[in-house]
């Protein structure tokens, strides 16, 4: 029903419908992978261990079944909409409470609205999900551009700061003139710039990623002293000198910052896209984003033993997306359209608008780092709700769907 | 031949430490499945901007004269025709190619590739430096040379522990050397061939009497810092100084991305062990100087480097599997690229213009106190033995001339 009201001239449904050519292609592809020599060291530390990269291939290949996902996402209300010249796929599910709160989440990398499936029931359904109608949500997940069934830009510009202008204009286009925001990592950073841009209608945030790192985060903690530079070495080097006061929040940071990926993807998206080009490779590089859920996922692949939501069979629905929508370089490259971002804006020596909506913020304890209320603070000075949630981490709607939408009920609340 | 040996024993006297020559021959299929892989690759969409990395026609043309025109076995032969050995040290097999001059007095050098080279690299320099009156020298000028693969690239075996960093490679070098009966003998290299050398200048081996380096470390912890972060150029500096010092904050703040996604996950870029194409992009993101380069050649305009050349280099490193072996050097390193060592003995400099930052001769004088040479060459870049065979064999010559 909702879709006969929505279908009008500038939003169409959409279904997704995989050839099959695809997927045999996709396992003929991983069957003919060529492996390194085992890593040197028992541990993690020189990246995506050949035991687990190995593990991924064997049941990527035999057991995994790509069209489970394919008819779950099709069960949902998807559509696509021509937003600045690019089409925007996103999933809009209404609440059938009549108060319900319009609420936009944006996934980040290396995630997709795939991350997200697991939290559509509870937000729009609470009264089945152990909340109350009160506490119903209607939910738009679209996909970045570059992501999954969105368009990838074609022509530069689509920084954090774009997608906030363009969700703004999505919301207003599905009808909704009072709503909520939410994101943690690239969605964190699209939040915030929404929160920022402060568009007639957005009346709140929350957010499970302190990202808007270096920017306004950098800003706001080490003020003069957060000079121009090479954002990773300067971050580094602030952080060093200030590391008795947090020392643990700080650690974390750095770990991140010490990533290589970021500063690649920052710099040359294009050249670790050609390797990205092969499935088995794609996938390590997507798995190695943070040591937790790294840990976590190659759990699942080696004991079978599954934390939260990351089961063999998500984290391979997130990485076939990837595949099968060919958009491993063109998400990278939102990470080089931030990073022209913050250097501009470092360069410039101006300070970004500050946030007057009210703003949530949860830490999951084993998220890259555990932002200190303090820090909260200092960014959002309109924090209406902390809270450190009893697990989960980089990955919250997707590993603990339940806890996630119980922070997101509690930090919504006094807005409604 | 196979050659029986008494008993056990005397296989390991034997063994270790005997030097084996080597043949390189790859076997067909291996060409035939590069083939099939370079033919079977999928490809993202374009570049939206020209700086985002290796751009998709380059690549594109590039792979297309890989699949088609390209011939590994003219490399091959020429390849093979040299004298190829192999001998282990310290538990890994070490590969090296050993040319002898003809001429008596000619003065040993071992010459250490870097990263993403290799001894393909330096094939160009062996007859000039070997058989210098051929090429305009003096038998006075003569060297032999020895110039090995890189633990981890290559014919090289594949260290299967840890600890394999530029300080234990400069031993490996020295005990190389050694075995090869040099008493008297000089080191020269760029990239890691550099740090190499410089380690083992450091470590004062009895016998090698200095070192020529076509990448100095010569960044005084002062400069080293200020360009790491960003910093503005400190006041007091020369013209040449604060170029130098702008080229450096620039390639620290642009230009490190996959040095340090090598130096910290070095395992996870299973893209560059997995596609051909994967492995020829990451390597040919280097230094936007020699990309640049690069790019020429395969858009129909070469300068120092041919397809053929590039093409030689990243075929080497697919077909011994050396993408994630060799990277697994700057994991191991921890030592800055550019930081001046402390080397006490005499060193020659020569910079090449395009090369990663100019080095100033203020900052040679300062980081080599022994500085016997010091020289700009008009033309040149990061390989400069693959890009200018010719100049750099002036360079070594003139540069070890004081110490024969």
């Amino acid at each position: 029903m909702t879709m006969t009201i929505e279908a009008g001239v500038d939003i169409r449904p959409f279904q997704i419908d995989i050839p099959q050519g695809k997927l045999d292609d996709l396992r003929a592809r991983l069957n003919a992978a060529r492996l390194p020599t085992k890593e040197l060291v028992p541990d993690a530390s020189q990246g995506v261990q050949l035991a687990t990269l190995q593990a991924v291939a064997r049941y990527w290949a035999t057991e995994y079944d790509w069209r489970k996902v394919e008819s779950r996402l099709n069960g949902l209300p998807q559509f696509k909409t021509t937003i600045d010249g690019l089409d925007i796929h996103f999933i809009h599910v209404r609440s059938r409470h009549k108060d319900a709160l319009p609420l936009i989440i944006t996934h980040g990398w290396p995630g997709s609205v795939i991350e997200m499936l697991d939290v559509i029931g509870p937000l729009t359904d609470p009264t089945a999900h152990g909340g109350t109608e009160a506490d119903a949500f209607d939910v738009v997940i679209p996909s970045m551009p570059g992501y999954g069934f969105s368009d990838q830009p074609t022509e530069l510009g689509w920084s954090g700061n774009k997608i906030a202008q363009a969700w703004a204009e999505l919301m207003t286009r599905v009808g909704y003139t009072r709503y909520v925001a939410q994101g943690g990592d690239q969605g964190a950073t699209v939040t915030d710039a929404m929160a920022r841009q402060a568009p007639a209608g957005l009346i709140g945030i929350h957010l499970n990623l302190l990202s808007a790192f270096p920017t306004s985060v950098g800003a706001a903690l080490f003020g003069d002293t957060f000079a121009m530079g090479l954002v990773k070495r300067a971050i580094v080097g602030v952080i060093a000198s200030r590391a008795e006061k947090e020392p643990e929040a700080l650690a974390g940071i750095e770990r991140t910052f010490r990533a290589g990926y970021i500063a690649e993807m920052n710099t040359k998206p294009q050249t670790i896209g050609y390797g990205s080009m092969d499935p088995l490779a794609m996938a390590a590089w997507i798995l190695d984003h943070d040591p937790d859920s790294y840990a976590k996922i190659s759990q699942a692949f080696l004991d079978g033993q599954t934390t939260g939501g990351l089961s063999r069979d998500h984290v391979l629905d997130n990485i076939t997306l990837y595949w099968l929508t060919n958009t491993s370089t063109s998400a990278a490259r939102l990470y080089w359209e931030n990073f022209q971002n913050i250097v501009a804006a470092l360069a410039s020596g101006q300070k970004p608008p500050d946030i007057k909506v009210p703003t949530g913020f949860t830490v999951f304890p084993e998220e890259l780092f555990r932002a200190p209320r303090s820090w909260a603070e200092k960014v959002y000075p309109n924090l209406t709700y902390f809270n450190e949630a009893p697990k989960g981490g980089h990955f919250a709607a997707w590993e603990e769907p339940q806890v996630f939408t119980e922070e997101l009920r509690n930090s919504f609340r006094s807005v409604r | 031949m196979s050659v029986t040996l008494p008993n056990r024993e005397s296989a390991e006297l034997a063994g270790p430490e005997t030097i084996r020559p080597f043949r390189v021959d790859v076997p067909q299929a291996a060409l035939d499945d590069l083939r099939r892989r370079i033919a079977a690759t999928r490809w993202p969409d374009r570049e939206v901007d020209p700086s985002q990395g290796v751009r998709l026609e380059t690549i594109q043309a590039l792979a297309r004269y890989w699949a088609t025109d390209y011939d590994w076995r003219s490399f091959e032969a020429r390849f093979a025709a040299l004298p190829h050995f192999i001998t282990e040290i310290d538990g890994v097999d070490i590969h090296f190619i050993h040319v002898r001059s003809e001429h008596e007095g000619a003065l040993p050098l071992i010459v250490t590739h870097g990263w993403p080279g290799s001894t393909v690299e330096q094939l160009k320099i062996i007859e000039p430096l070997t058989n210098p009156t051929a090429h305009g020298a003096s038998a006075a000028d003569a060297f032999h040379l020895v110039i090995p693969s890189l633990p981890g690239h290559g014919f090289s075996g594949k260290p299967t522990e840890t600890g394999w960093d530029p300080i234990r490679i400069a031993r490996a070098w020295v005990e190389l050397m050694k075995r090869l009966g040099y008493e008297r003998y000089v080191a020269q290299g760029g990239d890691w061939g550099n740090a190499v050398t410089e380690q083992m200048a450091l470590l004062k081996p009895v016998g090698l009497l200095g070192i020529h380096t076509n990448m100095p470390a010569t960044l005084s912890p002062e400069i080293s810092k200020g360009v790491q972060s960003g910093a503005p150029a400190p006041e007091g500096l020369s013209p040449e100084e604060k170029k130098a010092y702008e080229i450096l904050v620039h390639f620290f703040a642009t230009g490190t991305g996959y040095a340090g996604e090598m130096g910290h996950r070095p395992q996870t870029l299973y893209a560059i062990e997995d596609s051909p194409v994967g492995l020829a992009a990451w390597m040919l993101d280097h230094d936007v100087a020699s990309y640049e380069l690069i790019e020429r050649a395969f858009v129909g305009n070469p300068g120092g480097l041919s397809r053929d050349d590039v093409l030689d280099n990243v075929t080497h490193y697919w077909l011994t599997k050396s993408g994630i072996s060799s990277a697994r050097l700057y994991w191991e390193s921890h030592l800055a690229f550019f930081d001046a060592k402390g080397v006490e003995i005499p060193v020659g400099v020569t910079v090449f213009p395009d090369e990663l930052y100019p080095a100033p001769r203020s900052w040679a004088e300062k980081a080599y106190p022994k500085l016997i040479h010091f020289n700009t060459v008009d033309r040149g870049g990061h390989f400069a033995a693959w890009e200018q065979p010719e100049l750099l064999s002036k360079e070594v010559r003139a540069a070890f001339r004081s110490l024969r």
